[in-house]
């Protein structure tokens, strides 16, 4: 393995290196999208890059909350299953109790918001493997779900179906209210990562937890707040999905949590943590709604490509990350 | 005389079963650099981590600026003006240089961290140092030193009062140590306290105004480096060693001349670990390595192991040349070593005595060729008898054994395979005297059997009782190989050292 | 008494006894075995035959989480497996030569050799991380197995296959065989020979074990094919078992259940000692559950609920932090470092010798 490791050293000294993957996910991007516009000639529609925004916003907003998560070298597997749980429990209580809107937005963030607090008090004062507790997690959200209820429950209040329903035009083009949520979110947490506190130590704590406990860094509050920040993330993608869907329904994104680790890695961050920008977690999304854009418009191919290409991808930049990270004593 | 800044009065420490400090006091000028010597286990480490408050005190008075003060972490002592930079450096690698500076105290404006501020005051602050570098790349892009740099330049500008330096030299190249003793020098003149600790005697007599020295937990004492020799120095750390040990009678001292020696290192060497040496080992030979910590001792015997990759000079065994890839390399040509640190390089602590003595030569068996089990009770029987490791049960978890039991467990998985070379890195640090004794028996045996031994250890009075060839470390140099004749003793060795010029 | 409670097994053990003793409260002939047409039946049968592949599936998963690691890919593994072999024996003339099956078995089980190898490549010669090694073939895995069930879920009707998964030999579901022999084997190879101490010397101190002159990318490479083969087994029994194979479905979520059956079996995840024993009456303590919830009349949709509750429990009782925070008040230590989580762990190895 002498030549990996040479390349490895050489890439390990560039000064660049962090921005390294997200210029391979953003010419990846281009070449994506570019052989789209070469073969179709409805590609380069605008609407069609907006309309990877619209079928995509959920999935960009939990994407966000797990991009904190793996920041800190950390995993969130239960992400699906608390969208799943929040399409539930809105719809139940929605159209089941007749609560209103306004009630019903409030409990459900505060309900994804709390799993996300208890697994992460969980995951450090007993310094059990996020892996496993988030696991546990998982379990426990579509285990809940299914209690609620295993069939399909449909969603016509007045709020949700104007929130589905509208489109924000600009020009011949329009977008759903739910992707600038999911924008107000990307910006947002742009903003937190790099220009509050904490976001730095998110960054630290994955860079070297011990030295951030060193330096006085609020560990346990900032470990905690990221899978606090996660559950949220995941319980808003859930309310996003059901405006998408006007449904809820315990089978919905289900195996989510994979797709939004994809949608990170592939946008440059690092999985040990301490190395990443939201803006890549965006780039990842796209990567993933343009990969089933193309094989939409192909025709010939069939959907399970797309989990093929994911996977290829995954590979390439879990390789990509390997060679620029210096290896740790 | 200034009034000192930090006084330790009367400190005492004890750990389940180890008395790590008894009656040790400490004191600290303004602005002088202070230099704590010892070797391994003399208490340096635990004397600093009482005073930065990771470990409580158990005796004894700690009075910082007039005042008594006892700390319940480095941050609490940070705060109190107590800033402590380690070898292995406690900053963020993947953050830019500025923000390591100020991490957690950025200037901000509601909430809104001033990125523009930070670079500034930090850039300032470098160049205080004399460090003109851009604060805006990443801190892992840097060498060490310059990382080293950061660290006591987030430490000043939190508190600067003392400045603990623990051995933050290891790793540094000649011009980047002269880099940091000009930063040393200038904060001093600035009137902070440095407590300096390093295993470099050449740094100490460079920078060092005073010395304290710490020997098995006591201070030794308190002297201007100037009105210290070297030698004298050498002497205190290491101390002439009392203890009742048993003599070993007429210990043969046989020199092996003419025949084809077993192992031959011709300017081996490491990068970053050992300059290039020569060496030769004889059959039924023991030729120990004396040095101090940080001399190049263990990277000498890794190196002819196989634990770490030479990268220059050649080594040949029975005259015929061989390459080291690995671990299993030398013991095909029977060469065992057993690691200084015996939790963990040597030791499955989860395993049992028995599973931990077959492992070598179960490893050197492959997995599918299980030793028999009733050859694994006899062998393991024959040597938990043999070497009267306690308690005698086979099934123990090596986990739950003394210092001095894991160590003879240790040593009989090497045993076992019936090395012709046995490499025994500090074989005694850290276990009982009566467990030393039966070590050092059990090796002059062994080399009267006819295996050869290259035994490693900071103890010069048992290297001498026990070689019969000493090889001199000093600062990663072999600068000496000494036949172990009458002449020889540990005031000679000693010279060696404190004389011994880089070749 | 003291050392029987003692006993690594001795908590999963008996929770398993009192899940099976509760049944009895609901269904008075659970513990009755009778000979049907020359076929065993019974409510342990069915829990020993359901339980069957997550056994194998676990078993495989030990040894990987032995060597300190981890294998998410499994259930995809699960998935391409059956869809092989269910797409081989739909593609030849007749369905019911007894060759052509055993072609299509090989051919399948060779796979699941091939993607454990990947696997154990990524991990032990490339150096990722276990767990980011594996999602990339628990991704991936998932279309390859559609690609080869062209999305729609091959339905094959071949009695050779059927025993697998679903036929009887000497009176006995061939599936409990087939584990029975699995679990025989494994026990065999990792205590007969001595491949299950190294492995738990690797798991335990991977520098240590190369110092003691151990191969232990070897070692690592070798559990990660276990593990493939032993999935690729499982998704054999499945397939055979419904006479189908869906590539969207089969052995969904089966690296969860296999990883928690390991878990309660008492093997850590920070990888040394295993327990085969353990892992398996872990897989028959998850099936049981599973077959609890059904026969006593709770909604099925709780099982998950009741996993997250025993994961949680389990790991909380195997964390050391978790247990010196509940329990300090009973084993006073002398003044332990009230530094971090990090800083304390490094501290107890640096206390002077």
């Amino acid at each position: 393995m002498t030549t990996f490791a040479e390349v490895r050293s050489r890439l390990a000294g560039t000064r660049q290196r962090r921005y390294l993957p997200l210029y391979a996910t953003l010419a990846l991007l281009a070449l994506m999208y570019g052989s789209g516009v070469v073969q179709y000639e409805a590609f380069s529609d605008p609407q069609v890059v907006l309309n990877v925004f619209i079928d995509n916003g959920f999935l960009l907003v939990v994407a966000v909350g797990m991009t904190f998560v793996i920041l800190t070298g950390g995993i969130d597997l239960s992400v699906g299953a608390v969208v799943a749980l929040t399409t539930m429990v809105s719809a139940t209580l929605l159209e089941g109790q007749g609560w209103p809107a306004f009630a019903v937005l409030p409990l459900v963030l505060l309900m994804g918001a709390t799993l996300g607090f208890g697994m992460g008090c969980i995951i450090h004062y007993f310094e059990i493997q996020p892996f496993i507790v988030t696991l546990a997690g998982m379990f426990l959200a579509r285990g809940l779900c299914y209690t609620i209820g295993t069939s399909s429950i449909t969603i016509d209040e007045p709020f949700w179906t104007t929130m589905a329903q509208s489109k924000v035009r600009f020009g011949d083009n329009f977008i759903s209210p739910s992707v600038v949520i999911a924008l107000v979110v990307v910006l947002v947490a742009a903003y937190v990562l790099a220009f509050t506190r904490l976001g730095r130590n998110t960054y630290a704590i994955g860079g070297n937890p011990r030295s951030a406990h060193l330096m006085g860094l609020p560990v346990a509050r900032t470990r905690i707040g990221v899978y606090t920040i996660s559950g949220f993330c995941s319980a808003l993608g859930g309310v996003l999905l059901s405006f998408y869907m006007l449904s809820g329904n315990s089978l919905h994104a289900v195996g989510m949590e994979l797709d939004a680790i994809a949608a990170v890695v592939i946008g440059g961050t690092l999985l040990t943590g301490g190395s990443g920008f939201v803006l890549g977690t965006v780039l990842g999304v796209l990567v993933l709604g343009i990969i089933q854009t193309l094989i939409t418009f192909d025709g010939r191919l069939s959907s399970w490509w797309t989990k093929i290409v994911i996977g290829a991808l995954l590979f390439a930049f879990i390789l990509l990350q390997r060679l620029i990270t210096p290896r740790k004593q | 005389m200034t009034e000192a800044i930090l006084t330790m009065t009367g400190i005492g420490k004890e750990f389940p079963g180890v008395k790590a400090l008894s009656e040790v006091d400490f004191r600290l000028l303004p602005g002088e650099v202070h230099a704590l010597m010892g070797e391994n286990g003399a208490g340096k480490s635990t004397l600093i981590k009482v005073l930065t408050g990771v470990y409580d005190i158990d005796q004894g008075s700690i009075v910082l600026d007039g005042r008594p003060v006892e700390f319940s972490g480095p941050l609490q002592a940070q705060h109190a003006g107590i800033s402590t930079v380690y070898q292995e450096i406690n900053l963020c690698p993947n953050l830019s240089v500025a923000e390591n500076i100020f991490i957690g105290r950025e200037p901000r404006l509601l909430g809104h961290i001033r990125w523009s501020t930070v670079e500034r005051r930090a850039s300032e602050l470098l160049r205080r140092l004399q460090l003109d570098i851009d604060v805006s790349a990443m801190l892992g892009t840097y060498s060490i030193a310059v990382q080293q740099m950061v660290a006591i330049a987030r430490a000043i500008d939190i508190s600067a009062k003392v400045l603990i330096l623990d051995e933050p030299t290891s790793s540094l190249d000649a011009g980047e140590v002269g880099q940091l003793f000009r930063v040393m020098r200038q904060l001093k003149d600035e009137g902070i306290a440095i407590l300096f600790v390093t295993h470099f005697l050449d740094q100490v007599y460079e920078i060092a105004d005073r010395i304290t020295v710490l020997r098995n937990g006591r201070r030794v004492g308190e002297y201007r480096t100037a009105e210290l020799t070297l030698i004298d120095l050498i002497g205190k750390m290491i101390g002439k060693e009392l203890e009742v040990l048993e003599r070993l009678e007429d210990r043969p001292k046989r020199a092996q001349e003419g025949d084809v020696p077993l192992v031959d290192a011709r300017e081996l060497g490491r990068k970053g670990a050992v300059a290039p040496f020569s060496l030769t080992i004889h059959k039924g030979e023991v030729v120990g390595l004396a040095g101090l910590l940080g001399s190049g001792r263990t990277e000498v015997a890794r190196l002819l192991y196989g634990a770490d990759r030479a990268d220059h000079g050649q080594l040949a065994v029975d005259g015929r040349a061989v390459t080291m890839r690995g671990p299993r390399s030398a013991m095909a040509k029977n060469i065992a070593f057993c690691s200084e640190n015996r939790r963990t390089e040597g030791l499955i602590e989860e395993l049992t005595v028995r599973e931990n003595i077959v492992l070598a030569m179960q490893a050197t068996r492959g997995w599918t060729r299980p030793i028999p089990r009733r050859r694994q009770d006899e062998l393991v029987d024959r040597y938990i008898k043999a070497l009267d490791i306690r308690p005698a049960n086979p099934d123990a978890p090596v986990r739950d054994l003394s210092g001095g039991n894991q160590q003879k467990v240790l040593l009989a998985r090497w045993l076992i395979t019936e090395p012709r070379l046995l490499i025994l890195d500090e074989p005694t640090r850290g276990i009982d005297i009566g467990a030393k004794a039966e070590i050092q028996r059990l090796v002059a045996q062994l080399s009267d059997g006819g295996m050869a031994v290259l035994f490693v250890s900071a103890e010069l009075e048992e290297v001498l009782r026990l070689s019969h060839k000493v090889a001199v470390l000093r600062d990663r140099h072999l600068i000496a190989e000494l036949p172990n004749d009458d002449t020889l003793d540990v005031d000679r060795v000693m010279e060696t050292i404190a004389s011994g010029a880089k070749p | 008494m003291n050392t029987l409670v003692k006993h690594r097994l001795f908590w999963p053990v008996a929770m398993l006894v009192a899940l099976l003793l509760s049944n009895l409260a609901f269904t008075p002939s659970f513990f009755s075995v009778e000979v049907r047409d020359g076929h065993l039946y019974g409510s342990l049968i069915d829990i020993v035959r359901f339980g069957a592949p997550l056994i194998m599936v676990a078993l495989g998963m030990t040894l990987v989480i032995a060597t300190g690691g981890i294998d998410l890919s499994v259930g995809s593994v699960v998935a391409i497996c059956g869809a092989l072999a269910c797409w081989r024996i739909s593609e030849q003339g007749d369905q019911n030569s007894v060759a052509g099956v055993l072609v299509a078995v090989a051919l399948a089980l060779g796979l699941a050799l091939l993607l454990g190898a990947w696997n154990g490549f990524l991990v032990a010669v490339v150096g990722i991380q276990p767990i980011i090694a594996t999602l990339i073939l628990m991704v991936a895995g998932r279309g390859l197995a559609q690609l080869i069930t062209d999305g729609q879920i091959i339905t094959v009707n071949s009695s050779p296959y059927k025993l697998i998964g679903g036929g009887y030999l000497f009176t006995v579901p061939f599936a409990i065989l087939v584990a029975l022999a699995v679990t025989a084997l494994a026990v065999l190879l990792t205590r007969r020979t001595a491949l299950g101490m190294l492995i738990e010397s690797v798991g335990g101190n991977a520098e240590a074990s190369r110092l003691a002159g151990i191969h232990s990318r070897r070692i690592t490479l070798m559990a990660y094919i276990v593990a493939g083969l032993c999935a690729g087994i499982a998704g054999l029994m499945i397939s055979s078992n419904v006479s189908s194979a869906d590539g969207n479905n089969a052995g969904l979520w089966y690296e969860l259940d296999a990883i928690l059956a390991v878990v309660i079996g008492g093997t850590s995840l920070a990888g040394g000692r295993f327990s085969i024993a353990g892992t398996v009456v872990g897989a028959l303590l998850i099936q049981t559950l599973t077959t609890t919830i059904y026969t006593t009349g709770i909604p099925p949709e709780t099982t998950l609920l009741f996993k997250a509750l025993v994961v949680t429990v389990v790991c909380l009782v195997q964390s050391p932090a978790f247990r010196a925070k509940v329990f300090k008040g009973r084993r006073r230590r002398p003044s332990a470092p009230p530094a971090g989580p990090a800083a304390a762990t490094t501290e107890k190895v640096e206390v002077p010798a």
